[in-house]
């Protein structure tokens, strides 16, 4: 990335593009490091379950992950302990109907489409929702300083998901 | 396929008390005999009370296949009626719960009050009274009953009370309860999952303790060492009892089965920071030390057939959906009108274990699906339930039990199956 660090103008939909998609290579690409610095320290990665929650801290999620759930979950596909993940699911996601919800110098909201396809032992699944990042700019460009993914079919029965949504 | 026939004729062609046949994860045929030998003729858990606490409140359940409402009405009581409308049959609700004062079909607007009867019929001049007798076409309802917050429904009006059915597990139940550290128990959310495969793979897997170390060993990793250690279970002196009826409980950490026990023990590391926030919130030190004490959850599982397991810090359910598909439901609890920062302690141990995205659910749900894939071959072949069988100890009542890693609590559960599938 090479976003300057110092700059007067609001992020634009362009830069949050690229970020997003970004991260989507490194999760599909599992280039792990590199994603765990792309968050700021005190960032949330949520996967809710009621659709329109707002009280995430005090909800039931799938993940509510600071910093150390994070590397923890990274962990847990790196380390091979994990019968769901050994072999670990390959995914592809693919965003897109990206739109910015707010922006300005230190940071934006954007929304958009994610769906990821799963494939694993013979099996193929997908996972549907819309995502919504707040991005703030770092010293070395942006950040996330919280993602949440909104599932399509958060409230019905899932399947296993043995990586990172 | 023959296995239901033998089951009629010889049954110990396909279950014995030390093991099943293959069978039994993969005939259609016996799937259908259990929906309507087992489901609907004994107690099946639908609800906690927590769920409908108000008047008008209600949510969709299954007993067995069959899809139904439990509701609590405007006078305060509860009730189970099968979803389908009196008219034509359709469902009358198809919202997972809420908050409602009648029920009205959407197909044709039959409207009927909260305990059933049928209230009001469109352009009710179509009908006189001997085409329609509204007093005979109130919903089906299912006869309920309640333990401890713990509500069952049964089309059966003929079977024993649900408090004899429960049996000795009663005393667990009261024991589980106590996790609401001086609150009642309260519902906080559910993660629902499902898998390829037979329901009583789950039913066995509440009453597993051998698999813990082994499956859950990326969980385990995971956790700081003093949680480690008290989840050592096959080194911790547990013990897995048969509780009758097809129950039964399986202890992890003998050191959690009384809440209300040895509170002047010093607080557990990762406990420390919801100490010190309820200090600061103006609990007493009595109560600070009850509501950290139980906000980990107790030390066992009881597992009641056929649907319903209180595992150490929730409830888990099992909803068959076909022969090789199960709908598992973990049920995250808490304290009603506790301290936020014990619910939220509570909530992040669940995301942390349960659910699809849990450290934990889908390492057991990749096993599970490998028993019935497994299962696909060798129909011949024996599941085995031996574990623990030859050193079993018989308590005074007859009933057995076995250290903690013995697949006693399946036996138990598959000695009801067989006396339920067999009559
Ligand atoms: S099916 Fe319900 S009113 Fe006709
Ligand atoms: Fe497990």
């Amino acid at each position: 990335m090479t976003i300057p660090a110092t700059t007067s103008l609001p992020v634009t939909l362009a830069e949050a593009m690229e970020f997003a998609w970004t991260e989507a290579d490194l999760l599909d690409h599992a280039i792990y490091d590199e994603w765990l610095a792309q968050w700021t320290a005190d960032a949330l990665y949520i996967v809710p379950i009621e659709p329109g929650t707002t009280d995430f801290e005090n909800s039931l999620n799938y993940a509510y992950d600071d910093h150390g759930m994070r590397k923890k979950r990274v962990e847990r596909l790196l380390n091979g302990q994990s019968i769901s993940a050994s072999p670990v699911a390959l995914t592809v996601r693919s965003l897109s109907r990206f739109r910015l919800l707010q922006a300005d110098e230190a940071s934006c909201e954007l929304r958009c489409a994610q769906i990821v396809t799963e494939y694993r032992r013979g099996r193929e699944r997908t996972y549907t929702g819309d995502v919504t990042y707040r991005l703030v700019r770092g010293p070395t460009g942006l950040q996330i300083a919280r993602k949440v993914v909104w599932l399509i079919n958060s409230t019905e029965a899932l399947g296993g998901i043995g990586y990172i949504l | 396929m023959t296995s239901l026939a033998e089951l009629s004729t010889n049954p110990d062609d396909l279950i014995r008390k030390d093991r099943v046949r293959t069978p039994l994860y993969t005939d259609p045929a016996i799937f259908d005999a259990e929906m309507t030998k087992i489901f609907r003729n004994t107690w099946v858990w639908v609800a906690h009370v927590s769920e409908i606490a108000n008047n008008g409140d209600f949510k969709m359940a299954q007993v067995g296949l069959e899809p139904v409402i439990v509701v609590r009405d405007r006078k305060g009581k509860v009730h189970v009626h099968l979803n389908r409308c009196r008219h034509r049959g359709a469902t009358l609700c198809e919202v997972r719960k809420g908050k409602t004062s009648s029920l009205v079909c959407p197909y044709h607007g039959w409207g009927y009050s909260l305990d059933g009867k049928l209230r009001g019929v469109p352009y009710e001049n179509g009908y006189d009274e001997t085409t329609l007798d509204r007093n005979e076409l109130s919903l089906k309802s299912l006869r309920v009953e309640e333990y401890n917050g713990l509500i069952f429904a049964t089309f059966r009006d003929d079977i024993e009370p649900l408090a004899d059915f429960l049996g000795p597990a009663k005393k667990w139940i009261d024991l589980f309860m106590k996790q609401g550290g001086g609150f009642p128990v309260k519902v906080l959310g559910e993660h629902k999952f499902r898998f390829p495969g037979n329901w009583k793979i789950q039913l066995e897997n509440t009453t597993d303790a051998y698999h813990f170390p082994l499956v859950h060993k990326s969980f385990l990793t995971a956790v700081d060492k003093e949680t480690e250690q008290q989840l050592d279970m096959l080194n911790n002196g547990g013990f897995v009892e048969d509780l009758g009826n097809g129950h039964s409980v399986m202890v992890m950490i003998p050191e959690l089965i009384d809440l209300d026990d040895n509170l002047e023990a010093p607080i557990p590391e990762k406990f420390a920071d919801l100490a010190k926030e309820l200090v600061a919130e103006g609990y007493s030190d009595t109560e600070v030390r009850r509501i950290v004490r139980a906000a980990g959850g107790s030390g066992f599982n009881i597992n009641l057939f056929p649907n319903l397991a209180c595992s150490m810090a929730f409830f888990r359910v099992l909803q068959p959906v076909s022969v090789n598909e199960t709908e598992i439901r973990h049920i995250a609890i808490g304290m009603d009108g506790g301290p936020a920062a014990a619910n939220r302690a509570r909530i992040r141990l669940h995301e942390f274990f349960q659910g699809p995205m849990g450290f934990g659910s889908p390492d057991d749900a990749e096993v599970w699906d490998r028993v019935q894939h497994g299962a696909q071959g060798g129909d011949e072949m024996w599941i085995m339930l031996n574990r623990g069988f030859p050193k079993e100890e018989n308590l005074p009542d007859g009933r057995a039990r076995s250290d903690v890693s013995a697949e006693t609590g399946m036996r138990a559960a598959y000695d009801q199956w067989k006396r339920m599938m067999t009559v």
